[in-house]
């Protein structure tokens, strides 16, 4: 028996081994933990229950028959997040590169299939070198069925991925397809084809940090939604994020005791618009002071600047944010800006996480670069994502909700609940301005005139009534008591229930 | 007594005097500029008059405006603060001729004083010490000798029409005082064309102490001891207290009475100030007289327990001093900080912005102005030490780009110096301020400073001591162990709160520990924590026990603690990583508290050195890119400009520092940038 009790320990040990000492000290000297270090990180302390330490690869070829390390390159198990169950792999570069064999991927689609049944979210830590070439099809096939999976636990558990490591080639479109993609800088990069096929290709001479580092993901492409200084702060940047998420569609968002007055009333709000209208203001401050504690986890926060996106606590609960940012471009909505939120508010639709719409936008990005790049369907999804959204929506508009882009925003039309705005508030077809110059074309050669045509347009339009009138805006409320405000609108909205029509699925305009 | 007077000024000393003013039963009356129109001042008065254009030239000092807005409103009584047009002799003249009393001296006393050959010259003849020296002209090296021993080495030798150090010697004995006549008065010659050249007494060891003197319209004429201000920079007072740590009875004696001997050879009536320079020997020089209420007045009031402002008032409205010099007496220690809105690590540049926070102490009433029934915010608690915060500004508030950057005067007293100096830091780490730069690390810094604790400084003490910039402040072991025992206490905390968030499995709930390593400023520090229902008692492992009692919840800026007994205030904000960021003393601080083993895998993560900015062009402010004016490969030379960015509706235009090539450029026109995206890139 004794023998027996040994001779697992002694599996086990060569198996959290993994590729041995000597690889995982590179891994170290690359500024890289390994596999097993980084989950440590991950769970809570002593939580990790591992699945499959002792699967082997069956290849023959290549010689690869001699070489059959426990585990196959990738930890798979679960474990807890501050007490909350979650699904982990994690691949480990020091077996064979963290490449993907056959079995690895049914390793990670083991976790999946438990994730999905159990109602628990995916984690995975990517760091691989890529397909397991000696496997030729069978790794194919494994990719395949990973990202067959990602697809159906999508919307039913939420995914995240971390790139901690070489991502590339078919690899890529995994993490993809899940939530969120974070990434680790000066370690980590994607991309479907590598800079050697590139110069190959298109003659063109690019870096692997430059073709798909973390700062041209974060800030280029937008296939990351955030890049961290190294593995531990990006994995407890995800447990943080974690706490904000529900396990899974089956069940609310989670709650977490809070320390902060949903009745705090902030003065320094009632300043914030500025008195001169086309000057800019940092719509940052209106959120970090809404929200619980201040604490905001926000989401692609390097790219499409003009609108932010995130997470906050109102109560303890969940809360997504979109807000147009006047610090960049004014706030408009463009491609980028509209992908960007569309994507957020679905997931946070998918996962009931109400929705707080901060709005200022003057508008739709005018121009060439905008309508030849498809504006029209790109913003199209914004108001979609808002319009299918099911979840508590509550908006507040701060300052200008022109055209369109009022509309899109959230707005009472898209089944709002809870629309407020600011007495600093514009609700008009477009500025005073344009409008003026279309409505009394006529009379543009009359400077005073225009002016004084300006100014009625101004006193007419330019304020909240016009839309409360109408019952578009529910209330015009004082801006040192959003927080107030807003808390209350949504504690109203807890036992919300909004069904849409059954439907196979939509056709959003991808 | 008045019923209505108009507060021409802005800022905190406009805020200051209408809460004198308030106390009393008189109306008040502010007047703003269009960039003050939000303004604490404008808040704060029974009645505001807008009076122009930001430029002070266009509205704060312009005679006409304020006359306008006196008549409009009927206000009996005009108080001028400082600054602005507290010592324009025309100003005063049109409001004795508008049939309105001037708060402060008779016009003949401002314009007396307000040049410098004739307020010496007064000062003199009154038998006030002035700084001995010879004006006439000086034939040769020999006489220059004789000059000098009569003056009394050490001596300065200057060139009459110099500047900018030029033609400027000391000597300290005959042989140096022959050399540097000859060589000033060559170099005299040589750079500005006029050899002249005069001596005066080289002052040592410079202090710069003042007499607050105080004086009525029936001849009474009183002192009310001195302030200390030889913490300056650049000839900008940044800390005074009252009284000075280096005068003696008998000095302050014969200081006093030569202020008061020279406001009665001027006639003068109201509150002034007249200015020494004190060397290490106690000898003092007059410099001038400030015949208005100074910036640093609240340290005098709260060791004489007088409010100034209403006794400026009273005398103004022609009543009589209540109190003669016997009456006067200084009780215990004040301190006062100012608060700039500047950056102490980018050479204390001038920061402006919206003030995202501003939380300032809590006001606490103690000292001589309590006693009196003076303090001037009537809702502060009653306490041992007193914490006072003069202030014009107000959390939501804009700091613009055209005043005095000064956005409050922290004051703090207590019966010994030592007492006032440990209420400062206390006070100082718990002052909250976010949205733009402020000197409060540089003020702590100071109040930490050996020399500044003994006493020791001189005018020079920030020259001197901090001779490249303030680099922000190394705190001691023994005072990182307090920090670190503090977050270590703190963060568990937080992490019990995060283990209560919702849908845990049951039974299987994480559980948090008692080991923990604080990474802080290098060390890593392992401790156990015994948390109890008082607070936690934090073992290092290599240096006992340190008890944390503290209220502070996550997410609060502020924690306001007591580290084995002492009390510890830190600013406190969480940053990436599950970390704080923690100021205190002056420190700026990155705190991670770990488990032992997560502290174990942190270790082996690299240091990122920062980028090396200094080959880069980076964005000074949140703007847009309106033009870029190089290209890639182009030599540009120093001064050069590079690109234009418009930010708050005005165009900057940001040239090259140096000579160099431009290696890339990461910005484009239409580009919206934030502060420190890098433009472009030098080879």
């Amino acid at each position: 028996m004794n023998d027996i009790l040994q001779e697992l320990e002694r599996r086990l040990a060569s198996a959290r081994l993994g590729g041995g000492e000597a690889r995982i000290a590179a891994q170290h000297a690359k500024g890289k933990l390994t596999a097993r270090e980084r989950l440590e990180i991950l769970l809570d302390e002593g939580s990790f229950e591992e699945f499959d330490m002792f699967v082997t690869h069956r290849c023959t070829d290549f010689g690869m028959a001699a070489q059959r390390p426990a585990g196959d390159g990738v930890v798979t198990g679960w474990g807890t997040i501050n007490g909350r169950l979650v699904y982990v792999f994690s691949q480990d570069f020091t077996v064979f590169g963290g490449s993907l064999s056959e079995t690895h991927a049914q390793k990670i689609c083991k976790i999946m299939d438990m994730a999905v049944q159990n109602g628990a979210p995916v984690i995975g830590l990517n760091d691989s070198g890529g397909a397991r070439i000696q496997e030729g099809v069978a790794s194919l096939a494994g990719y395949a069925e990973v990202f067959q999976r990602n697809i159906m636990a999508s919307g039913v558990v939420p995914q995240i991925s971390v790139i901690m490591g070489p991502c590339a080639g078919g690899a890529v479109y995994s993490p993809a397809m899940t939530d969120f993609i974070f990434m680790v800088k000066d370690t980590s990069y994607m991309f479907v084809t590598g800079p050697d096929v590139v110069k190959t290709v298109t003659n063109e001479v690019v870096t692997a940090e430059e073709l798909g580092g973390a700062t041209t993901h974060t800030r280029k492409s937008s296939v990351a939604d955030g890049a961290f200084e190294n593995d531990v702060e990006a994995l407890m940047e995800v447990r943080r994020l974690v706490d904000f998420l529900p396990k899974s569609n089956r069940e609310k968002p989670p709650v977490r005791p809070f320390f902060d007055d949903p009745e705090r009333v902030e003065p320094s709000l009632d300043t914030l618009i500025p008195d001169n209208p086309n000057q800019p203001y940092d719509m940052k401050e209106l959120i970090l002071k809404v929200a619980d504690e201040g604490d905001f986890f926000e989401i692609q926060e390097e790219f499409a600047k003009n609108i932010i996106t995130g997470f906050i606590r109102l109560e303890g609960r969940t809360v997504g944010v979109v807000a147009n940012q006047p610090m960049v471009l004014a706030g408009v909505l463009d491609i980028d800006s509209s992908r960007k939120a569309a994507r957020f508010v679905r997931f946070c639709d998918a996962f009931e996480i109400p929705i707080l719409t901060f709005v200022d936008v003057p508008g739709f990005l005018p121009g060439t670069a905008q309508e030849y790049g498809g504006v029209i369907k790109h913003g199209a999804k914004l108001l979609f994502a808002y319009g299918e959204a099911t979840v508590p929506k509550v908006t507040v508009i701060t300052r200008k909700a022109y055209g369109g882009a009022y509309d899109v925003m959230s707005s009472k039309h898209l089944r709002g609940d809870i629309n407020y705005a600011w007495p600093t508030a514009e609700i008009a077809v477009m500025g005073a301005k344009g409008a003026v110059e279309i409505l009394y074309r006529s009379e543009l050669g009359d400077p005073e005139k225009i002016a004084a045509r300006t100014k009625e347009y101004e006193e007419r339009f330019a304020n909240p009534f016009v839309a409360a009138e109408r019952g578009f805006i529910d209330d015009v409320i004082m801006p040192h008591s959003t927080r107030r405000r807003v808390c209350r609108a949504f504690a109203s909205l807890r036992e919300k229930k909004l069904t849409n029509p059954w439907k196979k699925h939509d056709n959003i305009p991808l | 007594m008045f019923d209505k007077i108009l507060i021409a000024n802005r800022g905190e000393i406009a805020c200051r005097v209408i809460k004198t003013a308030r106390r009393m039963g008189i109306k008040t009356v502010a007047i703003y500029s269009d960039a003050d129109r939000h303004a604490l001042h404008v808040k704060m008065a029974d009645e505001a008059v807008h009076i122009g254009p930001p430029p002070a030239a266009q509205s704060y000092i312009d005679i006409s405006r304020v006359m306008a807005a006196i008549r409009e409103t009927g206000a009996q009584a005009v108080h001028p603060g400082y600054g602005f047009l507290s010592e324009n002799p025309r100003f005063a003249a049109a409001l004795e001729e508008a049939g309105v009393v001037f708060i402060g001296p008779p016009r003949e006393a401002i314009e007396a004083m307000g040049d410098k050959i004739t307020s010496k010259k007064i000062a003199a003849e009154a038998g006030v010490n002035t700084v001995p020296g010879y004006m006439g002209l000086i034939a040769d090296a020999e006489e220059a000798v004789k000059i000098s021993r009569e003056i009394g080495y050490p001596v300065m030798i200057k060139a009459s029409a110099g500047g900018g150090g030029k033609g400027m010697r000391i000597a300290w004995n005959d042989e140096e005082a022959r050399e540097g006549f000859q060589s000033s008065k060559n170099e005299a010659a040589a750079s500005f064309g006029d050899d002249r050249i005069f001596i005066e007494k080289f002052v040592t060891q410079p202090r710069h102490i003042e007499i607050q003197v105080l004086a009525d319209g029936h001849g009474n004429v009183v002192y009310l001891g001195e302030r200390e201000c030889s913490i300056q920079r650049r000839n900008q007072k940044v800390i005074e207290e009252a009284p000075s740590p280096f005068l003696d009875e008998a000095t302050r004696r014969a200081m006093g009475e030569q202020a008061c001997a020279l406001a009665r050879a001027v006639g003068y009536r109201s509150a002034g100030t007249v200015e020494f320079i004190v060397d290490g020997e106690r000898n003092f020089y007059f410099l001038e007289m400030n015949t208005r209420l100074q910036v640093e007045h609240p340290v005098t009031e709260l060791i004489t327990g007088i409010d100034l402002v209403e006794q400026m008032i009273r005398v103004a409205a022609g009543e009589k001093l209540p109190f003669s010099q016997e009456d006067i007496t200084l009780t215990g220690w004040a301190i006062e900080s100012r608060l700039y809105a500047e950056d102490p690590y980018r050479n204390f540049l001038p920061s402006t912005g919206r003030l995202t926070r501003y939380r300032p102490p809590a006001e606490v009433a103690a000292g001589p102005m309590a006693d009196a029934g003076k303090w001037l915010d009537e809702a502060a608690p009653r306490g041992e030490t007193a914490v006072r915060n003069d202030t014009g500004v107000y959390e939501g508030g804009e700091i613009s780009i055209y005043y005095d950057p000064m956005i409050a005067k922290l004051c703090t007293w207590a019966p010994d110096r030592a007492g006032a100096i440990e209420a400062m830091r206390v006070a100082l780490d718990a002052f909250e301020v976010e949205g733009i730069g402020h000197n409060i690390p540089f003020l702590s810094a100071v109040m930490d400073h050996p020399r500044f604790v003994k006493g020791d400084i001189t005018t020079a003490f920030i020259a001197e001591e901090y001779p490249e910039g303030f680099q922000g402040v190394q705190l001691s072991e023994e005072a990182l162990r307090r920090v670190a025992a503090a977050a270590a206490a703190m963060h568990r905390v937080a992490e019990i709160r995060r283990a209560r968030i919702s849908g845990r499995m049951d039974n299987h709930e994480r559980h948090v520990g008692e080991d923990w390593v604080v990474e802080i400023d290098g060390h890593r520090w392992p401790v156990k924590i015994k948390a109890d229902r008082q607070g936690s008692t934090v073992r290092f492992e290599d240096d006992g026990d340190y008890r944390v009692e503290s209220d502070w919840t996550p997410g609060r800026t502020l924690a306001v603690l007591e580290v084995n007994g002492e009390p510890l205030v830190l600013k406190v904000n969480e940053i990436r990583g599950g970390g704080f960021r923690i100021r205190t003393r002056g420190a700026e601080l990155k705190v991670f508290v770990r488990t032992p083993r997560a502290a174990e895998l942190a270790a082996l993560m690299p240091e990122k050195a920062p980028p090396d900015t200094s080959k880069m062009l980076l964005c000074p402010m949140p703007g847009l890119v309106v033009k870029i004016d190089v290209e890639v490969g182009q030599q540009v030379e120093e001064g050069q400009p590079l690109c234009t960015v418009e930010a708050m509706k005005m165009e900057n235009i940001l040239r090259a520092e140096r000579r160099g090539v431009v290696a890339k450029i990461h910005a484009a026109p239409g580009d919206s940038l934030g502060v420190d995206e890098v433009i472009m890139e030098f080879e």
